[in-house]
């Protein structure tokens, strides 16, 4: 599986520019799927028919946190906004890379005020080596992603864009492997999940299924001086009973908790404070959908080395073939 | 039936949002003689029919009143002490010293944890605690709540409803409780009556969290009008002449962007005619109520919010006038039967002819 | 100019009676089909050209949706004072600081009321400095107490600025702006040729609080993509820092690459840009990032919808009164008109594999 999470996390994708990536996750998931189609947004949809049981959505996104170019000045440096949750911490001396391939670094304006606080976006500027604004190889609208390598450290896998490429991965391996289930199976491989959550909601939408799962990223509380929170790296999937949008349909917690407990999958309980996933899009989807999450836990989310667990990857594929494979 | 003990039963039921079981089942019970079907939505919102007399097509009206209340999760157990965050706007300044359930393997009574004064430096007695320091204590050994309490279970409120003075009575989830057992007195006055629309009386799910319950079931009934009930700010010291309505003066009709005009013009009317006070709550942009998710269900549904004043929102001492209950019962029963089958048509915009 | 009569009209969010009027007005004689609905959207049809393919997709003509929302912020009367003035809150985003001072229209007999503050000779030390916030403000309309008030603008009247409307030459300027000329040059749109496709436009109504009509009304039409217009912020004063004017006057119509309330759909904006390019019409890109759209709410609906917005650039567009370049309003029409030509079903295909 490193092989296929290396490809995915490597490939360019920020919201609203995921062409790249969803030709990659379609030459992956084409051979196993019984349909394939692509949504008005850009979702890619993948049909696993079943038999009459339910009809379930499993949604991971495709998009990844990124930038965006907002202006050239005078000397060829690029301002820019972000494309979904992205903190300037994260930022200040990153290498960034454009679609095409020009490629940046992320400075930072030495006259600041107060240079004890975190700085604002307005005080940051891509140099991507242009002298003046005739030479600047990007232009305004252009999207840019953050440069980093996979790298594998013991049970440890570390990249960017591990939200949600990982989920991502989760869920073809989920169907390369799955072999009959008596429901009618969805994959949802979602645009747009870290700007609006639209991809999934309108997918979800032109499915209209009984339930709904998504498959994302969630914190830990394990790292030095942490913000309290029970979800810990190597200990299991996270089953999310609440998010900062959403609430869990208490009937799908406990169907992904019995699954777990039934294949002595470990598994930990969570509650996320500050963050969301496409369930709590996909929930809300015509008269309501019960919807919940799979979670993988990951370190140093939204920022450019994401770190998450290999068994609890596998693990996570476990328990979703658990949850496919039995009525 | 007798609105206080009611009311009593309904304040003190456990119902956060999504975890509403308990109210929908006692509603079920309560509804269920009145109306012609029941059912429960895809969310878990509670949806009952009472239809209209007359040929089909009839038209639908929906009336909506949220049945969750807002409460506490468990984060995180630690030497048996559990840490908590807020399901919907709960308000941390009332919960030191406040009784809770822990709904764990079995309901276990539970105190919000406090340091004592005298041990706090200066600066933090004097300010309001922060949701890391906020633990519940549910007097057992860590062992046994590490059995018995898991991440992620709902912690309720308890508080028993009081009576107060001026027919005024006190308690937790009145909001919106209130206007749950004002539809319930209109579902009882119309028990008898013959009304020319379908009426679903929808109890909603998870208002306090985002609507959702509302989204939902609007969407699933596809109503062609709605009338929503929340409750409003009451007037007390600390809230502006402005922005709170006495208590006692009747239940508020909402004005504004949120509401079709002339269904509003509608429940004036009735209030009048029928001599049920009333007061105008103007709104100048998003209600916070069912009624906005509602107006902009499929191609749009006119909608109108009536609201009764409590006093100390989203705290366990809520405060109304048990009349403005009864009135806005009352208001809703009278609205209900004088619908004509073709009031509809009248719902357009403008006089001018609109259309060629 | 049909710009004028809708910068004049009176229509906050939730009031947008006036505009509507124009409206219908101007479309009589031009569409097909015209109806109000239960927001009080103004939805008009003008069936294309085109002759339906017998090949499954093609069976229906493709079907555009044009936007333009009729809704202006402004203020609402929320209470009154013993004294005979009127307390308010805004409606949809004012900010605060351009109230002192402003002269309003009150209410449908559009009776005049004025905002004023405690006079500078009054001031203490740093007060001047001290944004009032609206809580703090009132109308005066001349009323002499609470029951006077009360009578003349009762709970739930609204308020808008008073402005009226001036062409200085090459510019004009007014009022409502945001969305008035996405109204007008819909209605220009509407008034020219059929298209090939199914053009469904939607007069829109509250966007200002909360992109309310579009959602209703994209619900209603379902479209295969949808062009939201707009009129956009343009900042382009002299700065001390060399940053986006967002927009700038004279450069032409503004496309949304990204707001806060959706990404825009490529192949969209490649079909303006490359209309443009081939034919000279001056364009630019909005900066990325800044507000929101009813293509936020269109997007979404159903199973989804391919969006763009394009806007008239226009200055001090949250102020009561905004300056637009009348190239720049004639530039947006035309570059509508040329890409909605151009338009049909491959332009919405995607790569092979992708």
């Amino acid at each position: 599986m490193k092989d296929l999470i290396r490809k995915l996390v490597e490939t360019f994708g920020p919201s609203g520019f995921e062409d790249q990536i969803r030709a990659v996750i379609r030459g992956e998931v084409e051979p196993w799927a019984d349909e394939l189609r692509v949504d008005p947004l850009g979702s890619l949809v993948v049909h696993k028919q079943g038999g009459d049981g339910r009809r379930l959505v499993l949604a991971a996104h495709m998009d990844e946190i990124g930038v965006m170019v907002t202006h050239v000045d005078e000397g060829g440096f690029v301002r820019f906004a972000r494309i979904g949750g992205l903190g300037t911490l994260t930022c200040v001396g990153a290498r960034v890379a454009f679609e095409h391939g020009t490629v940046g670094v992320i400075g930072i304006e030495g006259k600041r005020e107060d240079t004890s606080k975190a700085p604002k976006f307005e005080q940051l500027y891509i140099d991507v080596g242009a002298t003046n604004r005739d030479d600047c190889p990007v232009r305004v609208g252009d999207a840019a992603v953050f440069v980093r390598p996979f790298a594998v450290q013991g049970r440890r896998l570390i990249a960017k864009a591990m939200d949600d490429r990982i989920g991502c991965a989760v869920l073809i391996e989920t169907l390369r492997r799955l072999d009959r289930t008596p429901h009618d199976v969805y994959f949802v491989f979602s645009v747009q999940e870290e700007t609006t959550l639209s991809g999934a909601r309108t997918s979800a939408y032109g499915i209209d299924p009984d339930l709904a799962i998504a498959v994302d990223v969630t914190t830990t509380g394990d790292t030095p001086e942490s913000r309290p929170m029970a979800v810990a790296l190597g200990k299991g999937p996270a089953v999310k009973v609440k998010d900062s949008k959403m609430i869990a349909h208490p009937a799908v917690k406990d169907l992904l908790v019995q699954r777990a407990k039934e294949a002595d999958i470990p598994f930990q309980l969570e509650v996320l404070e500050g963050g969301t996933t496409d369930a709590a899009a996909m929930q809300l989807v015509r008269a309501g959908v019960p919807a919940g999450c799979l979670s993988i836990p990951c370190r140093y989310v939204h920022s450019p080395s994401e770190m998450v667990d290999e068994e609890d990857v596998e693990n996570s594929v476990r328990l979703l073939l658990e949850v496919l494979q039995a009525a | 039936m007798e609105v206080i003990p009611f009311l009593k039963q309904l304040s003190e039921v456990n119902g956060l949002s999504g975890y509403e079981d308990s109210v929908r089942a006692l509603l079920y019970r309560t509804w269920d003689p009145f109306v012609d079907e029941v059912r429960e939505g895809k969310l878990g919102s509670l949806i009952a029919l009472k239809r209209g007399a007359g040929p089909e097509p009839r038209p639908k009206l929906m009336l909506a009143a949220h049945m969750d209340e807002i409460g506490l999760m468990v984060t995180g157990v630690e030497k048996g002490f559990l840490r908590v965050t807020q399901v919907g706007g709960t308000d941390r300044r009332v919960l030191l010293g406040l009784e809770v359930i822990v709904h764990g393997q079995r309901d276990l009574p539970g105190i919000v944890a406090t340091r004592p004064p005298h041990v706090l430096p200066e600066a933090e007695r004097k300010k309001t605690v922060s949701w890391d320091r906020i633990f519940v204590d549910v007097g057992l050994p860590a062992e046994e709540v590490e059995q018995l309490v898991a991440v992620g279970d709902v912690i309720s409120i308890q508080r028993d409803m009081v009576e107060l003075k001026s027919r005024h009575v006190a308690g937790k989830a009145m909001d919106d409780r209130a206007c749950v057992a004002a539809v319930t007195l209109a579902l009882e006055q119309l028990a008898g009556v013959r009304h020319a629309w379908d009426v679903f009386a929808v109890a909603t799910v998870q208002e306090e969290t985002g609507l959702k319950g509302a989204i939902a079931t609007a969407y699933g009934v596809a109503p062609d009008m709605a009338v929503a009930l929340d409750v409003t700010f009451g007037k007390h010291p600390g809230v502006a002449e402005v922005d709170g309505f006495p208590l006692g003066e009747g239940p508020t009709i909402g004005i504004g962007p949120n509401f079709h005009p002339k269904l509003v013009a509608r429940l004036r009317e009735i209030a009048k005619a029928h001599e049920v006070p009333y007061q105008i709550e103007a709104v100048p942009g998003p209600s916070g109520t069912d009624a906005w998710a509602i107006q902009v269900s499929r191609e749009g549904v006119p909608a109108a919010l009536i609201s009764i004043p409590i006093r100390y929102m989203h705290q366990p001492v809520e405060t109304l006038a048990v009349q403005d209950v009864e009135r806005a019962g009352r208001l809703l029963a009278a609205f209900v039967a004088g619908l004509e089958p073709d009031f509809l048509e009248r719902l357009t915009w403008d006089t001018t002819a609109e259309s060629e | 100019m049909i710009l004028k009569e809708l910068s004049e009209a009176t229509g906050v969010s939730g009031d947008e009676g006036d505009v509507r009027a124009v409206v219908l007005g101007a479309l009589q004689g031009h569409v097909d089909e015209v109806k109000v609905d239960a927001m009080g959207n103004v939805l008009a049809f003008k069936r294309g050209t085109a002759r339906p393919s017998t090949f499954k997709s093609g069976r229906r003509r493709l079907r555009v949706m044009l936007d333009a929302h009729m809704d202006e912020v402004g203020l609402m009367v929320v209470g009154h004072d013993s004294d005979g003035f009127l307390q308010m809150r805004n409606v949809g985003g004012i900010d605060p600081r351009l109230l002192p001072g402003t002269l309003l229209r009150v209410g449908p007999e559009c009776i005049y009321g004025v905002v004023g503050i405690k006079p500078v000779h009054l001031l203490r030390e740093k007060e001047g400095d001290k944004v009032p916030r609206i809580e703090e403000l009132v109308i005066d309309v001349g009323a002499k107490n609470k029951d006077e008030a009360k009578g003349l603008a009762p709970l739930g009247t609204y308020a808008t600025f008073a402005t009226q409307f001036r062409e200085l030459g090459p510019t004009v300027r007014g009022k409502a702006f945001d969305d008035r000329v996405g109204c007008a040059v819909l209605i220009e749109l509407l008034r020219g040729e059929r298209f090939r496709f199914d053009l469904h436009a939607a007069f829109t109504v509250q966007e200002e609080v909360g992109l309310r009509g579009a959602q209703t009304a994209a619900y209603a039409i379902e479209p295969d993509c949808a062009f939201a217009l707009e009129g956009t912020v343009a900042d382009d004063m002299p700065k001390d820092k060399d940053v986006s004017p967002t927009t700038k006057l004279g450069d032409g119509p503004a496309l949304t690459v990204m707001d806060r309330s959706f990404i825009a759909d490529r192949r969209l904006l490649r079909l303006l840009t490359s209309t443009a390019e081939e034919l000279g019409i001056p364009y630019q890109f909005k900066q990325p990032g800044i507000g929101g759209t009813d293509a936020g709410a269109i997007h979404r609906a159903r199973e989804g919808v391919p969006s763009v917005t394009v806007a008239v650039p226009c200055r001090y567009i949250h102020s009561p009164v905004a300056l637009l370049s009348l190239d720049d309003f004639d530039n947006t029409v035309r570059l509508m008109r040329e890409s909605l030509s151009r338009i049909t079903r491959r332009t919405l295909q995607r790569e092979k594999g992708g």
